[in-house]
């Protein structure tokens, strides 16, 4: 089909809209050229009989009602995907701009993919040890689990997660994907030097929307780069991990482009379907019976004003099974990672840990530290009210689990690596500061066989 | 498709249907289609769309254009494509072979799915929900000659080990047999009865049934309820029970447990039929779901739980539409199996995506907002919904009835927003999940003091007669404790518990064992995940005839520390984990120890008080 369609009808933001168009269909990808040697990519989002609204990728910068002729493709986007993709960059749109050349496809994919059956998925149970205390003992990563990071501006995520990737014991055949959504070039550049120091880089594909990348593009490049991890997962059987930041940045590309197109808005003018939005890409992590491979997703995101109830974290928070919150009263003690054990959680922890996986003592263990560390916040507003002086001896006790706890079982170092046996003694360790009759979650065999105070 | 063959009436509707003719598309929005100009279409009609035959349904008319909401993707779908139609609002399939299946939001079968499509779900794929092949071990009930009415049963079969299937002859189904089939093997769709209305006219019946989504089945009356829906969960079951036939929320904000609290009400209700309708949420939960009732023995029957259960997964990655009609699938299947005169309970995790799905739409059809941006026909069909909950008389005489509980996601725990607003108008049980309760890992986090529950007093009668004249007394008793201890808090957040007099340091400590041993329930414990009735209460006592003690001993100026130390308070607390559930007289031997316990001290306070005190 080579009709190409001269002019336009309007141009508001980054849509424009054209008339007299057949044969169109809906979401399909078209090309348009502005002037005479600016190629850009755009996506039919609204048909109306004739009118097509569509999306310019690049932006509509420079297009006139007269200087664009546009082309239909006949397909909707699709991403190709190869083998030899791992250790690329790309755009946020899946074109490669490492100037290493275009990729030789195997197949070219719908980025929207489709909705896994859930009969077909396989329930996620083994986990991944990333060596960080706090994640290992009391929100375990599971394989096929999404798991994101809660942040605010400034705090350490970066850091976080390229500890994560640095240390996380996945199989032998794993990969992956970074997508760069709204983040600096500096960000970017950060995670491609950890990964290139951690000597991982020939397994990564990179897919970047940075900062001052084209809004619309933004919108895409997840999606492209979780079809590029369920590709390597399920064809190729490899463990996919899936680094996304910021999704603050692609909530906010998706708010824009709703406005332009003059959507009704919903919470602090985020779209009504952000839910959907968000879950359509969540979603997509998982395992499928009969498939060796798994997608693990690791979406970083920072609340804005370090807000929990604001729209993004709370709606993924509602997707995601569990998620790590940082705090930022942690991060100014010098706390690294600076993990809020109270707000953190995995959903998928209970059956991924316990005798056979990690030791059949840890789930009693991190029920006993997160109900006694929630204690402790008790004590501590107690003790800025009547001083520390006067706290019953009790109460005294756990003042000092709670500053041992936080100095000794939550912070590490950058480039430490604990085993999980080693998380796990130290957690009992600390819990043998409190009187016995505080732990109520711990049989008396239990605490007999693993509370044996310090040596 | 190809199969879907329909009986009696619907069957004459869709030969109707041969000479209807089909439309074109004009417009495509998202999940949002249109059509130009005037059309016969009904509303709420279900259609074909595009040349892929993608699911519909018409939501809205108009002389200049008809709107049709698309249950799949439409990416790809373009103008001028046709638009067919079948003459029927959206129907769920009613058949045996229900049970222990998994749906999507417009009751396709997901393990069929996966045959045809493989692991990920393509769009454009029409299958019926229970296989019309199978053969089914029927007994036909009528006989050549016998007169039919509605209500009554012509056809029963053994649908798994515990279900009994009743078929049931329809509303408006009138004449009289002039044909029945043997007793034997028979698939859902071959006809088992023939008859002759008053007309004259001959109809068939086969024991597979279609009924639009969105009607509520018909019934001979509405009961009052009477008896609770005995879930296992203290929390509930003692504080705050549900009535077979009531309708509860559960909000909570994420990571609250809600799912969590859900699974375990699916898990251990005394309810004859679970339907769980995973509505926007997560895949791998549902699939969890599916793992874990295969898995679980129902001790009751002795047989999977599965074998009672129907689950519809409309994950949050699935189409909207769909997901809003997947409640309205749900609760069809749980009236259908109601009107066979079972207690069918329904969970909807969550109702919130389910609103969510209905702005959405809304969104799309450019209609005036209410609240923040829900549409104003939130309130409307939310009370649409749940109203299908209650306790009835059947149409064949027998008594049934259908238990909702909806969770609810507030966004940012904000329990203030409109769901759960409008929602608590329409529910008369409320079990309110609070966030530093989880946080404190105090499972279930049903918060005592925000929670309710309007059956109570219905209730107390059954309680008493089935449990123990004093049940209701105790749980006032209870509560009191509680909600002492909530205002004992506010001064001990300020001054500490130190400076508390005796008899509020023992109530403090009651209120603790009363949280820790009674409240909270371990769902991964063995002994603990399901408690019956009959411990709950002696358990209940226990605490109480405790407190009422120790307040002799205090009345004698014997510090609470001293019982502290001698563990009367932690035996209390560990009960949970060490009386069977089974046989009650280790209540009683625990009782008497406690007791033995006290008369102990008291003896030592009444030689040399001085001494004991050290």
């Amino acid at each position: 089909m080579n009709i190409e369609y001269i002019g336009l009808k309007n141009a508001n933001g980054p849509l424009i809209v054209l008339d007299g168009v057949r044969g169109a269909c809906y979401e399909e990808l078209v090309e348009i050229a502005v002037g005479e040697n600016d190629h850009r990519m755009g996506r039919i989002i609204s048909l109306s009989g004739e009118t097509a609204v569509i999306q310019v990728f690049e932006g509509t910068e420079g297009i006139s009602l007269s200087n664009t002729r546009t082309r239909l493709t006949g397909h909707p986007l699709e991403l190709p995907v190869a083998r030899d993709m791992l250790g690329r960059v790309f755009d946020g749109a899946g074109r490669p701009i490492d100037g290493l050349g275009d990729i030789c496809p195997e197949k070219k994919i719908d980025i929207n993919g489709l909705a896994i059956n859930p009969v077909s998925r396989d329930y996620p149970r083994d986990y991944i040890r990333t060596g960080i205390s706090s994640i290992d003992g009391l929100c375990t990563l599971i394989k096929g689990q999404k798991l994101p990071i809660f942040s605010g501006a400034g705090m350490s995520h970066n850091e976080l997660a390229a500890q994560i990737v640095r240390q996380a014991k996945m199989s032998g055949n794993f990969g992956i994907v970074f997508a760069a959504l709204g983040v600096k070039n500096d960000v970017a550049d950060y995670f491609r030097r950890s990964f290139e120091e951690t000597g991982v880089l020939s397994r990564v594909i990179m897919f970047q929307n940075l900062a001052g990348d084209p809004i619309v593009e933004r919108i895409l490049t997840p999606r492209c780069a979780l079809t590029c991890a369920e590709y390597f997962a399920f064809e190729y059987g490899m463990d996919m991990l899936v680094i996304m930041t910021d999704m603050t940045s692609y909530a906010e590309a998706l708010r824009e482009v709703a406005s332009a197109k003059n959507e009704i808005p919903g919470r602090k003018g985020y779209p009504g379907y952000l839910y959907s939005d968000f879950a359509s890409l969540y979603e997509r992590a998982g395992r499928i019976k009969g498939c060796e491979g798994s997608v693990t997703q690791l979406p970083i995101l920072t609340m804005p004003n370090d807000d929990v109830t604001h729209p993004v974290p709370d709606l993924t928070g509602y997707i995601t099974e569990g998620q790590i919150v940082l705090d930022r009263s942690l991060e100014m003690k010098g706390v690294y990672p600076p993990v809020s054990i109270q707000l953190s959680l995995s959903r998928l922890m209970k059956d991924g840990i316990g005798d056979g996986s990690t030791r059949a003592d840890h789930s009693t263990l991190s029920n006993q530290l997160y109900a006694s560390y929630a204690k402790v916040q008790d004590v501590r507003s107690l003790a800025s009210v009547i001083g520390e002086e006067d706290l019953s001896p009790t109460d005294k006790l756990y003042f000092e689990f709670g500053r041992r706890f936080e100095s000794e079982f939550l912070t590490q170092d950058r480039f430490e690596n604990r085993s999980i046996d080693a998380t796990l003694d130290l957690g009992w360790k600390l819990l043998s500061i409190l009187p016995r009759d505080e732990l109520e979650r711990v049989s008396d065999e239990m605490y007999e066989k693993y509370c044996r105070g310090e040596e | 498709m190809k199969d879907r063959q329909i009986s009696g009436a619907d069957d004459a509707a869709r030969r109707q249907n041969k000479g209807m003719k089909n439309y074109t598309i004009h417009g495509i929005n998202g999940p949002v289609i249109t059509v130009a100009g005037k059309t016969d279409l009904d509303m709420m009609e279900t259609v074909y769309i595009g040349n892929a035959r993608l699911i519909g349904e018409v939501i809205n008319i108009s002389t200049e254009k008809t709107t049709i909401q698309c249950y799949e993707n439409t990416t790809g779908v373009r103008p001028g494509e046709p638009v067919s139609r079948t003459g029927m609002p959206m129907s769920a399939t009613l058949a045996p072979g229900l049970l222990t299946g998994m749906y999507d939001g417009i009751g396709r079968p997901l393990k069929k799915l996966e045959e045809i499509s493989g692991h990920f779900i393509a769009p454009g794929i029409d299958v019926p929900a229970v296989d019309t092949e199978r053969l089914w071990d029927a007994e036909v009930k009528l006989s050549v000659g016998d007169t039919l009415a509605p209500g009554m049963i012509f056809a029963e079969c053994d649908e798994t080990q515990v279900v009994r299937h009743r078929c049931i002859v329809p509303e408006g189904v009138s004449g009289k047999v002039t044909f029945a089939a043997p007793s034997g093997a028979h698939t859902v769709v071959e006809p088992l009865i023939r008859y002759v209305d008053d007309e004259g006219e001959e109809h068939e019946l086969s024991m597979l049934r279609r009924w639009p989504i969105r009607k509520p089945r018909p019934v001979k009356k509405r009961l009052p309820i009477s008896e609770p829906l005995v879930t296992g969960q203290r929390v509930i079951d003692t504080l705050f029970p549900l009535a077979k036939g009531g309708a509860a929320a559960i909000p909570g904000g994420f990571g609250t447990g809600k799912t969590m609290l859900q699974h375990q009400l699916a898990k251990w209700s005394d309810a004859d039929i679970i339907v769980y309708v995973g509505c926007g949420e997560r895949g791998n939960e549902m699939t969890q779901v599916l793992e874990e009732f295969s898995g679980l023995i129902d001790p009751r029957t002795g047989r999977s739980m599965l074998e009672r259960t129907i689950m519809i997964a409309n994950t949050s990655n699935m189409p909207v539409a769909a997901r809003e009609a997947s409640i309205y699938t749900g609760v069809t299947f749980a009236e259908y199996y109601r009107d066979m005169g079972y207690n069918v309970a329904l969970m909807a995790d969550s109702t919130s995506r389910w609103a969510e799905a209905l702005r959405e739409i809304s969104g799309r059809l450019e209609e005036m907002p209410a609240e923040e941006g829900y549409p104003a026909y939130l309130p409307s069909r939310l009370s649409a919904f749940y109203e299908r909950a209650g306790q009835v008389e059947t149409l064949s005489g027998e008594k049934g009835s259908v238990s909702i509980i909806g969770a609810v996601s507030p966004q940012g725990n904000d329990f203030s927003e409109p769901v759960t607003q409008n929602t608590k108008r329409f529910i008369r049980v409320f079990w309110a999940l609070d966030k530093p309760l989880a946080y404190a890992r105090h499972y279930p986090a049903v918060n005592w003091t925000t929670s309710y529950s309007e059956y109570t007093l219905e209730l107390d009668e059954w309680f008493r007669r089935e449990v123990a004249p004093d049940f209701p007394a105790l749980r006032s008793r209870i509560q009191n404790i509680l909600a002492e201890e909530n205002r004992l808090m506010d001064i001990v957040k300020l001054i500490g518990s130190d400076l508390l007099a005796e008899e509020q340091k023992l109530t403090l400590e009651t209120a603790r064992c009363i949280r820790v041993g009674f409240l909270q329930q371990n769902a991964l414990h063995e002994l603990d995940c399901s408690v019956p009735l009959k411990k709950q209460y002696g358990m209940m006592k226990l605490i109480i005839k405790t407190h009422d003690r120790a307040r002799t001993l205090v009345a004698k100026a014997i510090p609470v520390s001293q019982m502290k130390k001698e563990g009367i308070f932690d035996l209390l607390c560990r009960m949970k984990f060490e009386l069977p559930n089974d046989n009650l007289t280790a209540v009683d031997e625990l009782t008497s120890r406690i007791s033995s316990m006290f008369a102990e001290i008291e003896k030592r306070y009444d030689i040399a008080p001085e001494e004991a005190a050290k």
